[in-house]
């Protein structure tokens, strides 16, 4: 009984941790191309789970449709922010720009809780079947999607930064602005890109995530859970995130499995991504596939 | 950021001493202690409510003080304030329902602070700037997690009690009299930073800020110099949880949240990072927003701008949303905060009318 509760609980970790991952690669993605550190990460997952619910429920559009609508609405907002709110503060020290988005993480939150209320608003059904038996564990349709979503996303940014020549316009940027732009690369076009890119790939993970949990308030806790994730996999590195997302998704549940058989302490696997984080920035701060700073005078 | 940015032109000054006094002028001087002999006779003229806006002005304003030194004049972030300053209010419950008595116990609370602040401080020895202040987002988290777990130090989900402050027997409580206390706490602080910041320590601090391998070259001991700063601030953020904690007479884990350390922010933000000054009207700032917004809300009751936004309902995000924005706002269109504002407005009378 307990080895299969593990090996559900593992299972679940590698699902909720594929979502670690895409949000993971968000946060990367932007901090990569702009060196901002984006707090605001996890509002980008709120503000597209409410677009594309209160188009389902009050409009009652087909979930598809919702779904691209709620992606190209996130885009424009990704593009719009940077350009009205970071563009003014390039070349700022990084603390300003650090609490630039923690301002705009509040702002945002506190005015989806007043649009949309505090409660966890369920998601009308989408799928005709609630679970699917894989090899003999129950799994909800739901998490199957998110799974299929989120591997989807990651082999599209990884034909995005290989193959595209935006991609790799993104790319050169993050390597050298001076040298990006000396090959007539728009880096600022590349800047607000990163954005929208970024903001729109995070609505997918958070309309996901509102199908199973149901949307509320609670979906910006992703943007901070991603930290873990991202500094274990090292800020810079979009492969890293995906490994570090899937390492945090599984330990998260693995604390809860010792937790619920041996120590009932309650709530650990909330806490524990954040003592590992303690661990991570004491011994390797660069994480596993980060590059190490060296600074040169 | 810097202090002295706004010097107007033929103020000179020609020794070193001159450059560090506290009050520049004898007339600074005479200013601040009317300002504090004003402040003391508040309580005879002014309504009990105001006096309580003004206690919560103090506490507020030494908890963020504490940030400035850690944030405007170390050059590090932290976005846990709020648990240290919680830190404080428990230790101080805790160690008054033990026998300490109260006006020690808050000092002792404020060092026990410092300690807890020292530990979460350490990776600010080998890591900076953003590494940091995710490492103290991740303080923010462990704390509040541990005070809901530690009962036996914060009583748990119930909270703890916090004795009253008394001295030799006489009783504090009130707004009126608890006024006093959490006035020479204040003075007693600011000044201390605005000294600190003119000593040896406080200049190694801003050095370190404004270009760390330049200060390592000078000398400077940064591992030292960066912990110093979580442990002034930490301090400095425990006294004022403890001032809270004996003023209200109860400390709560509700409230501690990741929101409350970013009101701490904005409050220094708002002021202007590095002056302590900033500090104090920043935290007026925020103080007076909500004030603000709840009598904005109260004028437009019932009209229409009201049913169409459920203003009563509203009000808790609505004050969110513009701590939010004022951050933003602050950041984009006047970086150094209200302090710069402050020196602007001087230097334009003092040499009114001709302003070169």
């Amino acid at each position: 009984m307990t080895s299969s509760l593990l090996l559900q609980l593992i299972i679940n970790g590698l699902i909720i941790g594929t979502l670690y991952g895409v949000v993971g690669m968000c946060f990367v993605l932007i901090y990569k191309a702009s060196q901002v550190v984006n707090f605001a990460q996890g509002e980008f997952l709120l503000i597209g789970a409410w677009t594309c619910w209160y188009l389902m429920t009050a409009w009652q559009i087909p979930f598809i449709w919702g779904f691209l609508f709620s992606i190209a609405f996130m885009m424009l907002f990704g593009l719009a922010l940077q350009m009205l709110v970071l563009r003014p503060l390039i070349g700022e020290p990084i603390i300003s720009v650090i609490m630039v988005t923690i301002g705009l993480s509040i702002f945002f939150q506190a005015l989806m809780k007043w649009m949309f209320g505090t409660f966890a608003q369920p998601f009308p059904p989408i799928f005709p079947v609630a679970k699917v038996e894989i090899l003999g564990l129950q799994v909800q349709s739901a998490y199957l999607m998110s799974t299929g979503v989120s591997l989807a996303i990651m082999a599209g940014f990884a034909w995005f930064f290989k193959y595209s020549r935006v991609g790799l316009a993104m790319r050169a940027t993050a390597f050298s602005q001076q040298v990006a732009q000396s090959l007539g690369i728009s880096v600022r076009q590349m800047f607000a890109l990163s954005w929208g890119i970024s903001a729109a790939v995070s609505a997918v993970a958070g309309v996901v995530v509102g199908i199973v949990n149901g949307v509320s308030s609670a979906l910006s806790y992703f943007g901070i859970k991603v930290f873990p994730a991202v500094i274990l996999g090292g800020l810079d590195s979009i492969f890293g995130a995906v490994v570090g997302g899937l390492i945090i998704g599984v330990l998260e549940n693995v604390a809860h499995y010792f937790d619920s058989q041996f120590l009932h302490w309650g709530n650990l696997y909330e806490i524990v991504p954040f003592y590992a984080l303690i661990v991570i920035l004491m011994i390797k701060p660069y994480g596993l596939f980060g590059t190490r700073d060296i600074e040169r005078v | 950021m810097a202090t002295d940015t706004l010097r107007p032109c033929g103020d000179y000054r020609s020794s070193y001493r001159a450059d560090q006094t506290l009050f520049t002028t004898r007339l600074t001087l005479a200013c601040c202690v009317a300002g504090v002999v004003l402040l003391a006779l508040a309580p005879l003229v002014l309504s009990s409510y105001l006096v309580s806006l003004l206690i919560q002005i103090g506490y507020l304003g030494i908890a963020a003080l504490g940030l400035n030194i850690l944030v405007g004049f170390s050059g590090q972030i932290s976005i846990g304030h709020a648990v240290f300053y919680g830190f404080g209010g428990f230790a101080s419950a805790f160690l008054a329902e033990h026998g300490v008595p109260v006006p020690l116990a808050i000092i002792l609370a404020g060092l026990w602070t410092t300690v807890v602040g020292l530990l979460f401080g350490l990776p600010a020895a080998r890591v900076k700037g953003l590494y940091l202040a995710i490492a103290t987002l991740a303080a923010q988290f462990i704390l509040q997690d541990f005070f809901v777990r530690a009962a036996w130090f914060t009583g748990g989900s119930s909270g703890a009690v916090a004795a009253p402050f008394t001295i030799l027997g006489f009783d504090f409580s009130g707004d009126a009299r608890y006024f006093y206390v959490v006035l020479v706490f204040f003075v007693v602080l600011y000044v201390g930073a605005a000294n600190l910041m003119r000593s040896r320590d406080g200049r190694a601090l801003i050095a370190v800020r404004d270009h760390y391998l330049s200060a390592e070259m000078m000398g400077v001991n940064l591992t030292k110099y960066r912990t110093m700063a979580f442990g002034i601030s930490s301090f400095y953020a425990g006294i004022a949880g403890a001032l809270y904690a004996h003023y209200i007479g109860y400390m709560s884990v509700e409230g501690l949240d990741i929101l409350f350390s970013i009101q701490f922010l904005a409050m220094i933000i708002i002021g202007g990072l590095g002056s302590v000054m900033g500090s104090l009207l920043g935290t007026i700032f925020m103080v007076l927003l909500p004030e603000l917004t709840g009598a904005l809300a109260g004028a437009l009751q019932g009209s229409a701008i009201d049913q169409a936004l459920h203003l009563k309902d509203g009000i808790t995000y609505l004050r969110e949303m513009l701590i939010g924005a004022v951050i933003i706002l602050f950041l984009i269109f006047e970086p150094d905060g209200l302090a710069h504002r402050w020196r602007q407005i001087k230097a334009y009378w003092k040499l009114y009318p001709f302003s070169y």
